[in-house]
């Protein structure tokens, strides 16, 4: 394959690489609200502006939308100011709700230039939950009364505030809270848990809609220690450049919500199981902002069956299957183009080889989602991190198998041709290489599977493919949600595997029995 | 010894005083000299280990040695393009050494393919020489060398030794691995090309009835060192020492 067909190749497939002048890209955490908040701007934008509006909802957690939002990967995405003022600025939490929202717009507004414009109008603070029935039974109110019997308690809390200095371990100092353990739990999980008494502390926001259904009751932050979350639109100021507009359209969301309201939008999407798109909708219908339109298309319905639900989905999942295979592909083939020349190399050169494959074998053991987020500083979010990771991962298969492959070809075909006159070339060429050619596309179908496997996980930072509905099922706890996306990429893993396996078999040389 | 002698009485091999030490100390030859004269087959045996092969393979350059010269048609093969040298010296290994992902007559054609003849006339030739070692070209040619007895892939290797039609042949050990019959078989069509074709060749075996049978010739070889060479006839007689003579009662008892 020539260098230009290679690029038209990942032109063709990379459309994230190449930022369109008139797109705004809308980010989002990986919790309901924050999915909520990102598809209601990218909602609005769509109707009130020309521009296209791209979706990255989804990502992991707060360093990884703030650096997609500073390397303009992401034009625009909700945050709260709590979690600026002490996760993002790292100072302390006790300043008041307006006073935190004007220290965070000029820090972060001389900082980088990022712009947080029209304050929603609700505050989505932080809490401590614990069961209705141990609170009663405790005499619980206060976080201070938690403190008092936490040696005896079980707590279970989410990655992030586990991480966070305005999370558990400000907390712990604070209160003087110390847990006979801690689990760290993704939300949805959480609620479940402490629902079972399998937990029985957790963190919770205030417009979380599940309190009530889980028997779950907020204790008092008599300290004061978590600062005020007020929920905003945090924007690119270039973007506010470009497109002074943007400013203008998502402005009109300011106060438009209230903790109620924001309840009352996260209980349908958490309970009743609704779409982030028809609660949006419905959203900014309900505050005139966006007249009838088309219905977007229902999802996430727990009427219908699997099959119909898959059906409903069809459209979306041929596009994510579409991405993953581009995806994989991409990683694929830059993957074979480096690592078999590698290969080759170091079997010419042997000193070093062993300990040099070893290297790329490491390179395998590091977590994929660890990968994934060393890629974010250095490349952003979206396409080009999850190729590169991708592409680390596929090398070591098909180095490993060159090199042995090559290094192992018959020796006694190998002896004969030498000793009748063959160049080292024509010994590469015309024996080594084809003798090895099954073990080495062997090494290329074991870095497709795995290829094909981990790209699931691309989507935690927004780079699509069969992960995303598998990563908002989990964020939404919808098991048919993540089932409609861990079903096809086993299928498609499967079906690239027997494909690989198909094409090693017709291009086994004749007369390699 | 080491006077020059003119090129039509010159040896077709010579290994003058070689000896091959590979790093780490290992000693394979040392200080072995031989003389091989064109048309004629000397066989060289000894225990495994005993340098044979080694000496064989220094001829070709496969095995550079550490000191003495090697000549091949006078030339020391030391200022020789070892390419260009390989592909005018026929070689038979143990097992044939075919390639296995190409066909039987892509194999016989593989050096007059690389000598640069045109297709057609590297065809032509590659059934000749299937015609000549006894295999059909018409069901064997288009046959891959799994598909074929190791007596008929041995058979294959001769005609691809043959083929570029080199004055001088080294053998490995080329009936090592076949049973006893097929070896018998194959002795008898190897006389008979001895008799047609009068190439100088060297035969490594372990076997002394295959030495005594198919060599003008045998040296007997033990640690690195020809012990003795000579026809089979003067080896009888005079067995140099107590190892000579051990091995010729070994091949009576």
């Amino acid at each position: 394959m020539g260098r230009r067909s290679v690029l038209l190749f990942l032109l063709l497939f990379l459309p994230g690489i190449a930022h369109a002048a008139d797109r705004v890209v809308v980010g989002s955490k990986n919790f309901e609200e924050s999915r909520l908040l990102g598809e209601i701007f990218a909602q609005l934008l769509e109707s009130r502006t020309k521009l296209t509006v791209e979706r990255r909802l989804g990502l992991a957690g707060t360093q990884v939308c703030f650096e997609a939002l500073k390397s303009g990967a992401i034009d625009v995405y909700p945050e709260y100011t709590g979690t600026g003022l002490v996760s993002l600025l790292g100072e302390p939490a006790n300043l008041g709700r307006s006073a935190a929202m004007s220290r965070v717009r000029s820090e972060f507004l001389s900082r980088w230039n990022l712009w947080w414009i029209s304050p929603l109008g609700f505050e989505s603070s932080f809490e401590i939950a614990v069961p209705q029935e141990l609170a009663e039974r405790e005499h619980l109110t206060t976080i201070s009364d938690l403190a008092r019997i936490s040696g005896r308690l079980r707590g279970g809390f989410g990655h992030e505030f586990v991480g966070r200095e305005d999370g558990l371990p400000g907390l712990e100092k604070t209160y003087g809270l110390k847990f006979a353990s801690v689990e760290h739990l993704q939300q949805a999980i959480q609620y479940q848990a402490a629902g079972d008494r399998r937990i029985d502390a957790m963190d919770a926001y205030t417009t979380d809609a599940r309190l009530l259904r889980y028997n779950l009751v907020i204790l008092r932050d008599d300290k004061n220690f978590f600062p005020p979350y007020e929920a905003a639109a945090l924007v690119r100021g270039e973007t506010l450049k470009r497109h002074p507009e943007v400013g203008a359209v998502l402005g009109l969301l300011a106060g438009a919500f209230d903790e109620d309201s924001m309840r009352a939008l996260n209980f349908r999407l958490q309970e009743k199981g609704e779409s982030e798109a028809v609660v949006a909708r419905d959203a900014l219908r309900a505050l005139g902002l966006t007249g009838g339109g088309a219905r977007p298309p229902e999802t996430g319905r727990r009427t219908t069956g699997f099959a119909a639900y898959l059906w409903s989905e069809r459209q979306t999942l041929a596009r994510r299957t579409l991405e993953h295979l581009g995806l994989s592909a991409a990683a694929l083939l830059l993957g074979v183009l480096v690592a078999v020349p590698l290969g080759l190399y170091l079997e010419r050169k042997r000193r070093g080889a062993e300990s040099a494959i070893r290297v790329l074998g490491l390179l395998q053991t590091v977590p994929s989602l660890a990968l994934l987020a060393f890629m974010i500083p250095v490349l952003g979010v979206g396409i080009a991190p999850a190729i590169v990771a991708l592409w680390l991962y596929s090398l070591y298969p098909i180095v490993r198998n060159t090199y042995s492959g090559v290094r192992d070809a018959d020796p006694r075909a190998v002896d004969a041709a030498t000793a009748l006159g063959m160049t080292p070339g024509q010994i590469l060429t015309q024996v080594r290489l084809p003798l090895a050619a099954p073990i080495i596309l062997a090494g290329i179908r074991t870095a497709a599977v795995i290829t094909v496997g981990t790209a699931t996980l691309a989507a935690f930072i927004g780079a699509g493919g069969l992960g995303e509905p598998i990563i908002t099922g989990l964020q939404l706890a919808n098991a048919r949600m993540i089932l409609s996306g861990a079903i096809p990429a086993a299928a498609l893993a499967l079906l690239v595997d027997g494909a690989l396996g198909w094409i090693e078999k017709a291009l086994r040389p004749a007369g390699l029995g | 010894m080491l006077a020059p002698v003119s090129p039509a009485t010159a040896p077709a091999l010579e290994a003058i005083n070689v000896s091959k030490t590979y790093p780490g100390g290992t000693s394979a030859l040392a200080g072995v000299s031989l003389a091989v004269a064109p048309g004629e087959t000397v066989a060289l045996v000894g225990e495994s280990g005993c340098g044979k092969t080694t000496l064989l393979r220094t001829f070709n350059r496969l095995v550079d040695p550490s000191a003495g010269i090697v000549r091949v048609e006078g030339r020391p093969v030391a200022e020789t393009d070892p390419i260009g040298l390989r592909r005018r010296i026929g070689y038979v290994p143990q097992d044939g050494g075919l390639l296995p992902h190409w066909r039987i007559e892509r194999n016989v054609e593989l050096v007059p393919r690389l000598l640069g003849w045109d297709r057609d006339h590297a065809r032509t030739r590659a059934r000749e020489m299937l015609d000549l070692v006894g295999l059909a070209p018409d069901t064997h040619a288009r046959r891959y060398p799994a598909e074929l007895s190791g007596g008929q892939r041995q058979r294959v290797a001769f005609a691809r030794a043959l083929a570029a039609d080199p004055p001088i042949i080294l053998l490995d050990e080329p009936f090592g691995a076949l049973d006893a019959l097929t070896r018998l078989e194959l002795h008898r069509q190897f006389q008979t090309l001895q008799e047609t074709l009068h190439k100088t060749m060297v035969l490594v075996t372990h076997d002394l009835n295959e030495a005594f049978r198919l060599a003008g010739r045998i040296g007997v070889m033990k640690k690195g060192r020809l012990l003795q060479l000579a026809t089979p006839d003067e080896l009888t007689a005079r067995p140099a020492d107590g190892y000579v003579r051990e091995l010729l009662e070994l091949r009576h008892g």
